[in-house]
C-alpha cells in the first residue's frame, strides 16, 4: 500500500525566471499532494534559485515528482530528503501586546528557554522572533498565545543537506564542459 | 552595422535561420504583424492557412513526423491559443517537436482581462516541454533559438512562445541570429555509463529467450538499422507498440508484430514468457502493458529511454539506461555476442497460426457478404506497394489501419497515440503530405473522427494537397460501441451516428469521391483512388457489427486475450516454455 506519512523535502535549484514555482506546483497539484511549506530565494551561485518545498507523500510518489520537475527546462537539479537526512529550520515572528510582556514574571526565562529574541519593542506592541522546527515554533506560539498573539508569521522551511558533497556545483561544472560558441547567421540579405 | 527592423520581422528572420520553409497558421488580431511581415517573405515561408487553429497544430503534428522535423504554428491570442490546447496535448504526449508561436495582447494590457487575452502560459505549461512570454522584441532571436533547440532535442516536444503585441511592433537593431546549442539547465542527450552497457550486455548474452519492445523513440532518434542490427546480432524477436510499428519493416523475418490491448497475440504472450525483455524508446503506456503489476514479473527488464522521468516511471527496469536510443544501441552493440534462439523464435509461429485463422483470414477475407475494415487497409497497402504513409484517427479504424497496414519504410505510421485525440487524422494527413510530397500519404478515419476537423478538407482545396481518405463508416462511434457491446450490455449510449452524405461534402471541396458499399466494388474504387493524382475520398460502409480482435480488456493482465466474443485464448503450459 503507498505510505503518505511521510514528510518529504524537496530541494530544487533553477534559473531565476518566471513561472517556475507554477511549473513546480502543477507537478504535485496532478497528483492532489498538498504542498506544506514552499520558500525560494536567490541561492549560493549567481543567478539560481534555491526552492525547498515539503509534502506529505510516498516514496513513489516523491521519486516521480523530482524526476519530473528536474524535467523543467530552468531546473537545474532536484532531491528529495527525509528529515533526518538534513539540517532545516524554520523562522516565526510573534507580534505581542508589549503591556501583557511586561505583566510576565517569567519572560526571560521564556526568552531563554525558546532561544527567542526580541527584534522591536513599542508601547503597543514587541516583536520576538524564533527559529527552530515546526514544533520549536509552535512551543513559543502556545507560550505566547496566553498574551493574545496579534500577529504570527512563520516561514517555510529552509535545509542544507549533511551531505559532504555539493551536487549542484559538480552538475554545473561537468555541464559547463559542454558549452560551445555558436555562429552568427543573418538571415537578412 | 545592424538594420533597424520589427520585431515581427526578427521572428520571421529567426524562423528562416532555423531552416524553416513552412508554417500552418491562422490569423487574427494580436498576431497581424507577424502575417504582414510573412507576406513579403512569402518566397521563403509558405504559410498553409488551416480552417480551424486546431487543424493547424495537428498538421504541423503531422509534417513532423513523417519528417522529423520541427513544425511550426503561428497563431492570435485567446480563442486561437485554447484551440491549440488539444494539439499541444498530443505533441506532449507523443514526443512530437513543434514550436507553437502565439500572439498575445500587448504588455501593458496583460492582467487587465483585455480582449482576446488568455493566460496562455498558465494553461499550457503543463502541455508544453518549455513556454516563454515574449514582451520585449530583443528577446525574440533568443527565445526563438532555444525554442527549435529545445522542441527537436533530447525527448522532442511542444514549445510555446506567447508573443506580445508591443513586441511584434517594437523596432530592433538586427545583428544576425545565433542558434542556441547549449542550456546549462538541460543536458538533451546525458552520457551512459559503460558499467550499464555493460550490465545490459551481459543480461542480453545470458538471455535464453529475450524480447525487444520497440517504440516511438527508435523511430525519433532515426535508430531503425541500429535496432535491426541488434536484433540480428543477438536473434532477438522484435514487437513495437503502435507508435513505433514502423521502426522495423514488416517484412523483417524479426518483426512479431505489435504489442498492447489490440496487439498481435503472439507478441502479447511472449511478454510473459521472455526472460529479458529490452524495452527501447517506449515508455509502458498502460494500453501497452495492462495490468502493471502483473506485466513481464518474470524477465528483467534492460529500458533505454533518453527522457529520465520515465526510467521505473510504470515498470521498473533491472538495467534503466538514460540515454538516446541510436547512441545506446551503438554503443551496445560492440558488447553483444552472436546468438541463436530458434527455438524461442519459432515458439512465436502458434500463436500467429492461431492469430490467423481466428482472426487475420477472416478479417482480410469476409465471406459473408459485408466489407471489414481490415479487408480495406489490406487492399490499400497492397495498392501502394506497401510504401505508403499511414495516417490514422482514432479509434477502431486507427486499430484495424494499424494492425493491417505494412511498413517497409521508416515514419510510416502517424497516429495519435498517447492522448488518443479524435480528429488528429485529417490535419495531420495534410502535414504529412506536405512534409513528404513524395510519399503515398493515406488517411484511415472514422465518420465520427472525420466530422471533428472536416472542415480541414478547406486546406485539402486552397492547396491541393493530395491525400487519400478511406472513411470506414459505419455510422457508430465504433470503439465506444465496442466496449458498450462487449462490457455495457450492448446499451449504445449516445453512439449511433446520423450521418451527412460525405461524398456530396468531399465534392463541395473539389474532392472526387465514391461510396463503396458491397465487397465487389472495393478492388476498383481503391485502385482508381490510388491511380487519381490528387487528393481522393473513398466512403466505405463497414457494418457496425465489426469489433476490433484481439483484445485484451482494460487493465487486464496481457494473457487475457479475447478472440471473439466468446472464446478466449487458452495460454499453453509454462513448461513448454523452460525447456527451450
Amino acid at each position: 500500500m503507498t505510505n503518505y506519512n511521510t514528510l518529504y523535502t524537496v530541494t530544487v535549484f533553477s534559473e531565476n525566471r518566471v513561472g517556475i514555482i507554477h511549473k513546480l506546483s502543477i507537478i504535485y497539484t496532478r497528483r492532489k499532494i498538498n504542498i506544506e511549506t514552499i520558500s525560494a530565494s536567490p541561492s549560493s551561485i549567481k543567478g539560481v534559485s534555491k526552492i525547498t518545498v515539503t509534502a506529505y507523500c510516498s516514496k513513489d510518489d516523491i521519486i516521480k515528482i523530482v524526476q519530473q520537475i528536474e524535467n523543467i527546462i530552468e531546473v537545474l537539479k532536484a532531491f528529495y530528503y527525509t528529515d533526518d537526512e538534513i539540517v532545516y529550520q524554520e523562522i516565526a515572528l510573534y507580534k505581542v501586546p508589549t503591556i501583557k510582556l511586561l505583566e510576565e514574571p517569567n519572560l526571560e526565562s521564556i526568552i531563554r528557554k525558546h532561544n527567542a529574541r526580541i527584534l522591536e519593542i513599542t508601547h503597543e506592541y514587541t516583536i520576538v522572533e524564533k527559529t527552530g522546527h515546526y514544533d520549536e515554533t509552535e512551543a513559543l506560539f502556545y507560550e505566547f498565545n496566553k498574551y493574545g498573539i496579534r500577529q504570527f508569521a512563520r516561514s517555510g522551511r529552509v535545509a542544507v543537506t549533511r551531505s559532504p558533497l555539493e551536487y549542484v556545483t559538480m552538475y554545473l561544472d561537468n555541464e559547463e564542459k559542454n558549452r560551445r560558441p555558436t555562429e552568427i547567421w543573418n538571415s537578412r540579405e | 552595422m545592424g538594420q533597424t527592423i520589427s520585431g515581427a520581422e526578427a521572428l520571421i528572420l529567426s524562423l528562416i535561420a532555423e531552416g524553416v520553409d513552412t508554417t500552418f497558421g491562422y490569423p487574427g488580431g494580436a498576431i497581424i504583424p507577424v502575417f504582414d511581415v510573412l507576406y513579403d517573405y512569402r518566397d521563403k515561408i509558405h504559410n498553409i492557412l488551416a480552417r480551424h487553429e486546431q487543424g493547424a497544430i495537428h498538421s504541423a503534428q503531422g509534417f513532423a513526423r513523417v519528417s522529423g522535423r520541427t513544425g511550426v504554428v503561428i497563431a492570435t491570442s485567446g480563442p486561437a491559443a485554447t484551440n491549440l490546447i488539444t494539439g499541444l496535448g498530443d505533441a506532449k504526449m507523443d514526443s512530437t517537436p513543434l514550436v507553437v508561436i502565439s500572439g498575445q495582447v500587448g504588455a501593458a494590457a496583460l492582467g487587465s482581462d483585455a480582449f482576446q487575452e488568455t493566460d496562455v502560459l498558465g494553461i499550457t505549461q503543463p502541455l508544453s516541454k518549455w513556454s516563454y512570454q515574449i514582451r520585449n522584441a530583443e528577446d525574440i532571436p533568443w527565445a526563438v533559438a532555444r525554442a527549435f533547440y529545445i522542441a527537436n532535442n533530447g525527448r522532442p516536444g511542444p514549445v510555446v512562445l506567447d508573443l506580445a503585441k508591443n513586441a511584434q511592433n517594437q523596432k530592433i537593431e538586427w545583428t544576425g541570429y545565433r542558434q542556441c546549442n547549449y542550456i546549462r539547465s538541460y543536458n538533451p542527450y546525458p552520457d551512459v555509463p559503460k558499467k550499464l552497457l555493460l550490465e545490459a550486455a551481459d543480461i542480453i548474452n545470458d538471455a535464453k529467450r529475450p524480447f525487444i519492445l520497440a517504440g516511438n523513440g527508435v523511430t525519433i532518434s532515426g535508430a531503425e538499422k541500429d535496432l535491426a542490427a541488434l536484433a540480428e546480432k543477438a536473434d532477438i524477436p522484435v514487437a513495437t507498440t503502435l507508435l513505433g510499428l514502423s521502426c522495423i519493416s514488416s517484412n523483417h523475418r524479426l518483426n512479431k508484430g505489435m504489442i498492447g490491448m489490440h496487439g498481435n497475440v503472439a507478441c502479447n504472450i511472449a511478454t510473459t514468457n521472455c526472460d529479458v525483455l529490452i524495452a527501447i524508446g517506449m515508455r509502458f503506456s498502460d494500453r501497452v502493458t495492462g495490468d502493471i503489476a502483473r506485466f513481464a514479473p518474470q524477465a528483467k527488464v534492460i529500458h533505454i529511454d533518453i527522457d529520465k522521468s520515465e526510467i521505473d516511471k510504470t515498470i521498473p527496469a533491472t538495467v534503466g539506461i538514460n540515454g538516446d536510443a541510436r547512441t545506446t544501441l551503438q554503443q551496445l552493440l560492440p558488447f553483444i555476442r552472436t546468438a541463436h534462439h530458434d527455438d524461442w523464435i519459432r515458439s512465436f509461429d502458434d500463436d500467429w497460426e492461431l492469430e490467423r485463422e481466428k482472426i487475420i483470414n477472416k478479417e482480410i477475407n469476409p465471406d459473408d457478404g459485408v466489407i471489414t475494415m481490415g479487408q480495406v487497409v489490406n487492399k490499400v497497402t497492397e495498392a501502394t506497394g506497401n510504401q505508403a504513409v499511414l495516417v490514422t484517427d482514432v479509434g477502431q479504424n486507427q486499430m484495424q489501419a494499424a494492425r493491417y497496414f505494412r511498413y517497409t519504410r521508416p515514419r510510416s505510421i502517424i497516429t495519435s497515440g498517447g492522448q488518443g485525440t479524435m480528429g488528429f487524422g485529417l490535419p495531420a494527413a495534410i502535414g504529412a503530405k506536405i512534409a513528404a510530397p513524395d510519399r503515398t500519404v493515406c488517411l484511415f478515419a472514422g465518420d465520427g473522427g472525420l466530422q471533428m476537423t472536416i472542415e480541414e478538407l478547406g486546406v485539402i482545396l486552397q492547396y491541393n494537397v493530395d491525400v487519400k481518405i478511406i472513411l470506414l463508416n459505419n455510422n457508430f462511434l465504433g470503439m465506444v460501441r465496442q466496449w458498450q457491446e462487449l462490457f455495457y450490455n450492448e446499451r449504445y449510449s449516445e453512439t449511433p451516428l446520423v450521418n451527412p452524405n460525405f461524398v456530396m461534402i468531399a465534392n463541395a471541396y473539389g474532392i472526387p469521391a465514391e461510396n463503396v458499399e458491397t465487397p465487389d466494388q472495393l478492388d476498383e474504387a481503391v485502385e482508381r483512388m490510388v491511380k487519381h493524382d490528387g487528393a481522393y475520398l473513398l466512403n466505405v460502409n463497414i457494418n457496425p457489427s465489426e469489433l476490433v480482435y484481439p483484445m485484451v480488456p482494460s487493465g487486464s493482465v496481457l494473457d487475457n486475450i479475447l478472440l471473439s466474443k466468446t472464446e478466449k485464448y487458452i495460454k499453453k503450459q509454462k513448461t513448454d516454455y523452460d525447456k527451450l
